[in-house]
């Protein structure tokens, strides 16, 4: 049982580190319809940028104080982002306005190639650390439940905690502010929202802003865990079975589904992958949600498609 | 062009639904296999054929299959180097297997099984559509990749998980020199490029064009969709695993799962992106453009370097080659979303009115 146990939260803390690539995903599809395929990339270079410039700031400006290295290297590497998304508006998006979602998808796909490219360019290909002091001894819980207790990775903790305040600050600026009323106009129809004045333009960078901390945040976690190298940037295909999973347009599905698919991941690679032959966390999600989607074609929780002819 | 087809009548209704009604376009597809067949190999050195020309052929003939079913059936797959992992690892496992198997039956069975395999990955895309179905297709590359990677049987039991054919042999005929293998693929090229012409130009064409179009329209007006986007399937995945078989037999000698990997499924797409949705043409042109655009790149970087008096790593070169990959590719989207193919028709326009365009 405190086996069993373990398992499901570690899956739980996995899942929630998918949700938050995943809600990259999600927030640009909703904002613009484009299923953004350059979200990995978009992490990788994101982490990229904090690893650097966290190691680079203290030497251009000559201090030793690492809380402060790394706060000066959030706001740069997040500036940095916001450079990117506005670019990608820029140069991209605005020049394929009005085209398939497939041609939108094959230019995020352009864009990954260009970005992990370019972030190596820029910052090197070597394996890099983020140390933004998360605790990593481990911890036990439930030891008077159970003989031993739970083991419980601190630092998966942490990350956890942060990717849900990540998205409750995330929901409550959708919700409550008015950008996020004028991202959620123009997630409902970009030509009545842009015909009351809402500049789309505008609205599309910021999304990509967003989308561009989210990868940050994402970036950092998952960097910190796993350091900064180029497989980082193959998390986005962990995430996209959760995206679908959840529905393309569903902010709380990204969350529940990343939930479901970190749990169902943990627990069917300790029970079935070990008499298969192991590693099948690599197409469970995917298999999964194959056969969601047989029972329901919009995810679980995403809007309801309806044909007209 | 340059031709019209004035003065060319047709008496009969054969005459009218041939494939290339107008007498300068037959012989000009003639004169193009002549010149592949004969000319190609009089002109080109062995690295030419090991570099390039026999990938063109076996990757055109994969972005052919991947062209029925994303072109002209509308349904988006990203699984498609599982189908060509499927269409290999089978003609393997028949050849090891089955003693005595030819080995021209060996790759089309293995593109048999892969049709199999195909049909039931795509029993999905009756419910799924668009990017959902894009995304459900995934399952299928990575549960392929997975397969051939950890269960031994289909690797007969390799140590290194490697799997290699010793000698290539067509029923007597000793493929041994780049020339034969680039012959041997020129002619399942032509073959599979004739019946693919053919087929989308007959009522199963118009079907799977009609769901594409409008799925729901198409099933009002009586077209199935069940058999219509199972057949798109089917015949995508029978091509793109005979293209497999020939990438592992014929390009590669001994293959590891790796050179079926979701790359390769990208690379595909991208192949009829630029090349052109719904076109067989634009099969070829974006199968040229992405096979050798990457050579290209890689001579082109150190040479542009060495002018400028850079020297350029190779990592350097690597990554500057992704990003010009990448900007390339948003590049053409932007300028002609409907790629080469439409560019090539534009141009035969412009040339029929030439020189006066009014």
């Amino acid at each position: 049982m405190g086996f069993f146990l373990e398992a499901v939260i570690g899956g739980l803390m996995t899942g929630m580190l998918y949700s938050l690539v995943a809600l990259g995903f999600v927030l640009i599809f909703k904002a613009s319809g484009v299923f953004n395929f350059a979200q990995g990339a978009m992490v990788l270079f994101a982490a990229l940028a904090m690893a650097r410039f966290s190691e680079w700031i203290p030497q251009w400006l000559g201090f030793d104080n690492k809380l402060l290295a790394n706060v000066l290297a959030f706001i740069a590497a997040m500036a940095l982002m916001v450079v990117v998304a506005w670019l990608i508006e820029r140069l991209a998006l605005s020049k394929l306005v009005n085209q398939e979602g497939i041609t939108l998808l094959m230019a995020t796909l352009g864009i990954t190639y260009f970005l992990d490219g370019f972030g190596q360019t820029l910052f090197g290909s070597d394996i890099y650390k983020i140390d933004i002091g998360l605790p990593k001894d481990p911890m036990f819980l439930f030891e008077s439940v159970f003989e031993g207790g739970v083991l419980l990775n601190k630092e998966e903790l942490y990350a956890a905690v942060i990717a849900a305040a990540l998205v409750i600050v995330l929901s409550l600026f959708f919700q409550y502010t008015s950008t996020g009323r004028a991202l959620r106009a123009v997630a409902d129809d970009h030509q009545a929202a842009q015909s009351i004045g809402i500049p789309l333009n505008r609205i599309w960078v910021i999304v990509w802003s967003v989308a561009g901390f989210a990868a940050l945040v994402a970036g950092i976690i998952w960097g910190s865990k796993l350091g900064v190298q180029f497989s980082l940037s193959l998390v986005a295909l962990k995430a996209l079975p959760v995206v679908i999973l959840g529905g393309l347009t569903s902010v709380p599905g990204a969350i529940i589904a990343g939930l479901i698919i970190g749990v169902g991941e943990k627990l069917s690679e300790i029970y079935i992958g070990s008499q298969i032959g192991g590693g099948i966390e690599i197409w469970f999600g995917y298999v999964l949600v194959l056969f969601v989607l047989l029972v329901r074609p919009q995810g679980l929780f995403g809007e309801k498609i309806i044909d007209r002819v | 062009m340059l031709y019209r087809e004035n003065g060319q009548f047709k008496t009969s209704y054969q005459a009218d639904q041939q494939i290339f009604p107008i007498a300068q376009d037959r012989i000009g597809v003639w004169l193009l296999v002549a010149f592949a067949a004969i000319g190609v190999p009089l002109l080109a050195d062995e690295y030419l054929f090991r570099a390039i020309l026999i990938p063109f052929l076996i990757l055109a003939l994969a972005a052919l299959g991947l062209n029925i079913l994303v072109g002209y059936c509308g349904q988006i797959s990203l699984g498609t180097g599982a189908f060509m992992a499927v269409g290999a690892y089978a003609a393997y496992n028949l050849m090891i297997r089955i003693d005595g198997m030819p080995m021209v039956f060996a790759i089309l069975l293995g593109g048999a099984i892969a049709t199999a395999i195909g049909v039931l990955f795509g029993i999905p895309s009756l419910r799924i559509k668009g990017l959902y179905l894009a995304v459900a297709t995934l399952a299928a590359q990575f549960f392929w990749d997975w397969a051939f990677l950890r269960i031994k049987w289909f690797t007969n039991n390799s140590s290194s998980g490697s799997v290699s054919v010793a000698q290539l042999d067509a029923f007597g005929w000793r493929i041994d020199t780049p020339l034969e293998k680039y012959l041997f693929c020129l002619i399942f090229l032509v073959v599979f490029a004739l019946a693919a012409k053919n087929l989308v130009r007959s009522h199963i064409g118009r079907e799977w064009m009609a769901i594409r179009d409008m799925d729901v329209a198409a099933s009002v007006i009586g077209i199935r969709p069940v058999y219509a986007k199972l057949t798109a399937f089917a015949v995508s995945s029978f091509m793109v695993g005979v293209a497999g078989a020939l990438w592992g037999f014929v390009h590669l000698g001994s293959w590891e799962p790796a050179a079926f990997s979701i790359d390769r499924s990208f690379q595909l797409l991208f192949m009829i992106i630029i090349g052109g949705l719904g076109s067989i043409m634009g099969s070829f042109f974006g199968a040229a453009f992405i096979v050798v655009l990457p050579i290209f790149l890689n001579q082109f970087l150190p040479w542009a370097g060495s002018l400028v008096g850079l020297s350029i790593s190779t990592a350097a070169v690597a990554h500057t080659e992704l990003m010009i990959f990448g900007a390339l590719i948003v590049f053409f989207l932007i300028v002609e979303p409907h790629g080469l193919a439409r560019l090539w028709s534009i141009g035969k326009e412009k040339l029929r009115l030439w020189p006066f365009p009014h």
